[in-house]
């Protein structure tokens, strides 16, 4: 047995037993005595001047306790922060338009779901009922909801004073693109749309507050993914004192990235407890969450790519509109600016890059992070762009990426943009995937169905992404409002038993299981004897939270710098019982010994025990075992692969499906396979999900068409073919278990490649370009299309031969 | 007026008066107390809140108690007996069939449902069977893997 | 924002018809009869609908069942589930467009309480099961406190939501006529990925003769107007030929004809396609057919 014995093992979830057998806590399962219910009252309008609003009907109705108003609270609930405000250097010296966010709204409202009023009552139902009863009087407003038209003269005004409904114009660039588009022998342009997403999570939020009036104590269970920043910014933004809110993030069913941010109805909740003095919980529905929740996406993007005619690519140019929604969401305008546009560059050499992006209010819900955040639209118009160019001058997809890829690379690329990528090798990936997938054997068939009136494509994504946020001090100068690292404190107790705390909040990405595989493994104690701590700001000091898979290159990290104190606090104690010098002792697989002296072991247990018994401690030392640590990475992780989609449509319907997904993704080292693929997974369910299905649908006075599951088509089991998965391993530098992150690779690489299969399907009809979601109708319709120009050209043709 | 219910869950007999709106979701998580059961959506769409009414896969969510009045219900509370987890429960965990969790019972008890009706299903019979049980975690690929894992565990191949 | 719930409502679960059509009398058209519930639930969950009463029939006697009659007819209870209808070995043999069209049907879950009756008198425009009750020319039977009557179901499905029924009636089931030598049916769907509605559904039943030539031919389509429709223009251009491609695709054109100007447009499909679907489906569903009666 070696130390690292559960590392890169497939070992089974220690969550699952709980959760197998209906013993999850998730919050609307949490129950205190006297416990109210919260509803709220939503607009109907997508845009609306708030003329009167009468509770008293509702106040009156059985059951109810109090109704509220933004009116009533407006001094305690503040306006929710913007939590990443970027710099003006990057904004062409504007300042960010920042207006602002009342919870519940006083003087307008700006999205349907935009929330007016709070009822609290003694039952779901009987809140539920009286909300029908407040009766709010609107003056409807011209809404607008697509983001270009937003911009254009005419447009409502939906924040006073922010001109053109821009919150910004972020700019970045490198090399000069004019130039090279005017060198190059080819430039070819595309408007790609990336439709707007509603995450689904399949539990919706919730939330529940107890108040202690005696102890000023207030107790936030929320459904999130950072509770030690909601606990920030709670306080922040009510003034309730930092310490006296205990935040905690019980069992949470999914999350996505719309989890992430501080809600409305966490202060509201919140609040209204506060000043009942008693306990209220808010359980969204998912008609509810269709609104409230913020989406992902909302992407225009006007692109272009140039380059030789023989394949060389020279540049980029990509100005974006990015639908914001209503108000800005915590971290929204970071997800179209550095999640995109840094990542505009891909694995590929070309030096010339332009990148302007509108950031802008629309009467919707807000935009924020969704799976992938931004890389999933970076990736989207680089991937899409590489096959068109490639179409474009007649070459093979394959050829034309493998000319334009960077070199293999273990110690970090400087990229023209000015970021630093960790360690890559494209080419392997590619590699690995195209040994998986016939390239040739699938030309072949794809030619007899062709025949047989069966339409089938291939499509390819070579993505890279940036992920394991990540330097604060980066991210910081970046308009970020908080830190990004991580921390943990590993307690060991006198059994020698040990309990993980960390500050990452895990909704279902297994770190139970991972952080004790990799406690277990460096402290050679069976993973029974760890039990990991998180989700609650009272259990553990600060920590920053689950997304932009951070969870293992930055908190894994920090479990292990915590073992590395805790092994060498306990090698001193060792030392001093074996009488030797620290230096001289070894440890492995759970013992404490010197080379070379056989019968002076020491089990850890033993150590553990010395360390709290503390008879036997070397001078100075102080008793105890524990280490405390916080881990901020000098870069972020860049994660990469190769995915391979074939599709199949349906010539007579244009009924498109997916018939088999090759994906290699190099995430780096990998501590539980089982794990990682599950993510792999279930990130490409969600890419392919946007490229066949998926899609948010405004109707233009700011009505959501698709609010209902019934409407919003997330993917089923048979939506889904199984998946082909395989890795190849480059470790990154970036941290001592040379992992990168494995949470969005699947997301991010998905739908290029899928959609890319399409185009290829339908490339002997001359068809070059196709937006998400490809529904059978648009499949359909572009089909029909094409055949028509082509009889067009045909006649066209034979009217010239005449 | 409040209605009348009597109803064994997970064997064991209850009798309650409810308003009528009550719907079995409610009741097994209110009344009862079995929180196993998860409530994902309000248009009988997600399958979160799947039990078995007198052997029946049912969403508990679009039934009124008042209906089960007279059934016998299992929860995912009572697929494992007498401390042996169900062979379904053990293949989602051997099999990863899960992550947050949220989606798990109504997804398990479909699967039994399934099996029931049919012990060696195809892949394509397992992921028509769950159609409507939605999980936005996994991509369906472990469940349905964890799903044939149970039936080749069972006898089924 | 509602959280799930309904409004409230009174609940009444009689043992016999005359009961139920009593209860709806009483509450002068606010009660709702509830079978499966999984149209009306959902629709009182979101509080679209707030009936006064909801009268449950799971109680009343004789309503649950699939019977052969000795004229070869099916008899079928309203309250018979699909999940019974797929795996009747006499809806398989006889009738087998209506077991295509129950599994078709949502999901595992709504088949095991989802009812042939519940879909019929709900007459959701894009239910499944009204494109096969017009296409096998089933009699809709219903019932009142005083009389039993039976519709024919090319006239039963009136608008939008809206059936021949009464008030007071209750639909008690339906009659299959006996299929003659020779038929064969099908029923073919374009699904709405969300909620496995049709967008396009296509029901067909053709007889065929020993020399291969159509002698019946009924086509029924439902999801692309506001109801189910029998498509008669297309039926006329199969009956009396031989059933090639070309003629099964003449048809085709003329599929849903009847629905001109009237094609359902919304977020999930426009008129066009419906329109364009209609033809393309109504294709599968009569090749299907016509393979299944020459067997």
């Amino acid at each position: 047995m070696t130390t690292d014995t559960l590392i890169g093992q497939e070992v089974t979830r220690v969550e699952d037993q709980a959760l197998i057998t209906g013993r999850g806590q998730y919050v609307d399962d949490l129950r205190l005595p006297g416990l109210l219910h919260l509803a709220l009252v939503r607009s109907p309008y997508g845009h609306a001047k708030i003329n009167r609003i009468d509770v008293s009907a509702a106040a009156n109705a059985p059951g109810v306790v109090s109704v509220f108003t933004g009116a009533d609270l407006a001094e305690q609930l503040g306006s929710l922060p913007a939590g990443w405000v970027l710099i003006p250097e990057q904004t062409g010296g504007e300042p960010m338009a920042t207006p602002d966010h009342p919870p519940l709204a006083i003087e307008k409202v700006r999205y349907v779901g935009d929330a007016v009023a709070a009822v609290v009552a003694s039952s779901p139902a009987a809140a539920s009922d009286a909300v029908a009863l407040v009766d709010v009087d609107y003056e409807p407003l011209p809404a607008v909801t697509d983001a270009e038209q937003a911009t254009m003269e005419g447009a409502p005004e939906i924040h006073e004073g922010v001109a053109n409904n821009k919150s910004f114009d972020w700019t970045v660039a490198a090399g000069d693109y004019d130039a090279a588009a005017a060198e190059a022998d080819v430039v070819v342009k595309e408007r790609i749309v990336n439709q707007r997403l509603i995450p689904n999570p399949m539990e919706p939020r919730g939330i529940m507050a107890d108040y202690n009036a005696g102890t000023e104590q207030l107790t936030i269970w929320t459904s999130t993914q950072i509770p030690h920043l909601v606990r920030l910014l709670f306080a922040l933004v009510t003034g309730h004192p930092e310490h006296k809110v205990r935040v905690i993030a019980p069992d949470v069913g999914g999350g996505f990235g719309c989890k992430l941010y501080l809600y409305a109805e966490e202060v509201i909740v919140g609040i209204i407890a506060k000043q009942l003095e008693k306990p209220v919980k808010w359980i969204e529905s998912r008609t509810e969450n269709y609104v409230a929740t913020t989406h992902g996406r909302d992407h225009i993007a006007d692109a272009e790519i140039c380059g030789t005619s023989d394949g060389i690519v020279t540049g980029l140019k990509v100005h974006v509109y990015a639908n914001l929604g209503g108000y800005l969401s915590t971290f929204a305008p970071a997800i179209p600016t550095i999640l995109f546009g840094l990542m505009l560059g891909g694995c590929y050499k070309f030096e010339n890059l332009s990148c302007t992006v509108a950031g802008v209010f629309t009467n919707t819900t807000p935009v924020d992070a969704y799976r992938g955040a931004g890389r999933p639209e970076a990736t989207y118009v680089v991937e899409r762009m590489m096959e068109r160019y490639a179409h474009e001058i007649g070459r093979d997809v394959i050829g034309v990426r493998r000319r334009n890829f960077i070199r293999p690379f273990r110690r970090g690329h400087d990229m023209p943009i000015g970021v630093t990528y960790d360690s890559g090798n494209y080419q392997g990936a590619l590699g690995a995937a195209l040994d998986m997938f016939d390239y040739q054997a699938f030309r072949q068939e794809q030619r007899d169905a062709r025949r047989e009136g069966k339409l089938l494509g291939v499509g390819f994504s070579t993505y890279i992404e940036i992920c394991g946020m990540a330097p604060s001090a980066v991210a910081g100068a970046l308009g970020a409002g908080a830190g990004l690292w991580e921390s943990s404190t590993v307690r060991v107790h006198p059994t020698g038993t040990v309990t993980v705390f960390t500050g990452t909040s895990p909704h279902g990405q297994g770190h139970e299981t991972t952080l004790a595989q990799i406690t277990s493994s460096r402290l050679g104690i069976p993973m029974e004897n760890v039990e990991v701590v998180h989700g609650d700001t009272e259990r553990h000091q600060f920590g920053t939270g689950t997304f932009g898979s951070r969870s293992l290159a930055v908190g894994g990290e920090a479990l292990m710098m915590s073992l590395d104190k805790v092994i060498e606090k306990a090698k001193e104690i060792a030392a001093h019982e074996m009488g030797v010098d620290a230096k001289q002792v070894v440890f492995e697989n759970g013992t404490f010994y010197v080379e070379d002296i056989q019968e002076r072991e020491i089990p850890w247990g033993d150590v553990a025990l010395g360390a709290y018994w503390a008879k036997n401690l070397p001078d100075g030392l102080e008793p105890g075992l524990e280490a405390v640590s916080f881990f901020d990475p000098q870069n972020f992780t860049w994660p990469f692969g190769t995915h391979i989609a074939v599709v199949e449509i349906d010539e007579m319907t244009g009924e498109t499906s997916l018939v088999r997904y090759v994906a290699i993704d190099d995430v780096g080292n990998v501590i539980n396979p089982m794990i990682v693929d599950g993510m792999v997974h279930g990130g490409i369910a969600q890419g392919a999900g946007q490229a066949l299905q998926e899609a948010a649908v405004y109707s233009d006075d700011g009505q959501l068409l698709t609010g209902s599951m019934m409407d919003y088509a997330v993917p089923t089991a048979e939506d889904m073919p199984s998946f082909e998965t395989g890795r190849t391993v480059t470790p990154t530098i970036v941290n001592s278990l040379g992992a990168k992150g494995a949470g969005e690779t699947g997301t991010i690489a998905a739908s290029p490649a899928i959609v890319n299969a399409a185009v290829d399907a339908l490339k002997h009809l001359g068809v070059t370009h196709l937006n998400m979601p490809l529904s059978a109708e648009k499949m359909w319709r572009t089909i029909q299309d094409a055949k028509e120009a082509r009889r067009a050209r045909r006649s066209a043709a034979a009217r010239r031969g005449n | 007026m409040n209605v009348e219910v009597t109803i064994t869950v997970n064997g064991t007999a209850h009798r309650l008066s409810v308003p009528p709106r009550t719907l079995l979701s409610t009741l097994l998580r209110d009344e009862l107390d079995l929180t196993g059961t998860h409530v994902g959506c309000d248009t009988s769409s997600c399958g979160a809140c799947t039990v078995l009414v007198d052997g029946d896969a049912t969403k508990s969510c679009t039934m009124f108690a008042a209906q089960a009045d007279g059934s016998s219900v299992t929860t995912v509370e009572g697929l494992a007996s007498n401390g042996e987890l169900h062979p379904i429960q053990e293949a989602f965990r051997e099999k990863h069939g899960l992550q947050c969790g949220f989606c798990t019972p109504g997804m398990m008890i479909t699967a039994v449902q399934i099996l029931e009706r049919n012990p060696s299903p195809s892949e394509a019979e397992i992921r028509s069977g769950l159609r409507g049980n939605l999980c936005r975690c996994t991509g369906y690929h472990n469940i349905v893997a964890a799903v044939q894992h149970a039936a080749a565990n069972s006898g089924g191949d | 924002m509602t959280t799930g719930t309904t409004d409230p409502f009174a609940y009444h679960a009689p043992t016999t018809v005359r009961e139920a059509s009593q209860a709806l009398s009483r509450y002068r058209g606010d009660a709702k009869l509830l079978a499966g519930g999984h149209s009306l639930i959902p629709m009182m969950k979101l509080r679209i609908a707030s009936p006064q009463a909801i009268v449950d029939l799971r109680n009343v006697e004789g309503l649950r069942g699939i019977t052969e009659n000795d004229d070869g007819s099916i008899t079928i209870g309203a309250m018979t589930t699909y999940y019974e209808l797929i795996t009747s070995d006499v809806i398989n043999s006889k009738a087998c467009a209506i077991a295509e069209a129950a599994s078709e049907v949502a999901d595992t879950q709504v088949r095991n309480w989802g009812t042939i009756g519940g879909s019929l008198a709900h007459a959701d425009p894009a239910g499944d099961l009204p494109a096969v009750a017009v296409a096998l020319g089933m009699e809709i039977n219903s019932a009142s406190a005083r009389s039993s009557r039976s519709i024919a179901s090319d006239r039963f499905f009136r608008g939008y939501l809206e059936t021949a029924l009464r008030p007071n009636e209750v639909l008690t089931g339906v009659t299959v006529p006996a299929q003659d030598e020779g038929s064969g049916c099908a029923y073919v769907k374009l699904a709405n990925k969300a909620s496995h509605y049709a967008i396009v559904g296509v029901a067909a039943s053709v007889t065929v003769d020993g020399g291969g030539v159509c002698t019946a031919a009924r086509i029924g389509i439902t999801g692309a107007g506001p109801h189910a429709v029998r498509s008669r223009r297309a039926e006329r251009i199969l009956v009396g030929k031989e059933l090639t491609e070309n003629v099964i695709d003449r048809a085709a054109q003329r599929g849903g004809a009847e629905l001109a100007g009237m094609f359902n447009d919304d977020v999930h499909a426009s008129a066009e396609y419906r329109e364009a679907m209609t033809q393309v489906y109504t294709a599968r569903a009569v090749t299907r057919a016509a393979a299944c009666a020459m067997g």
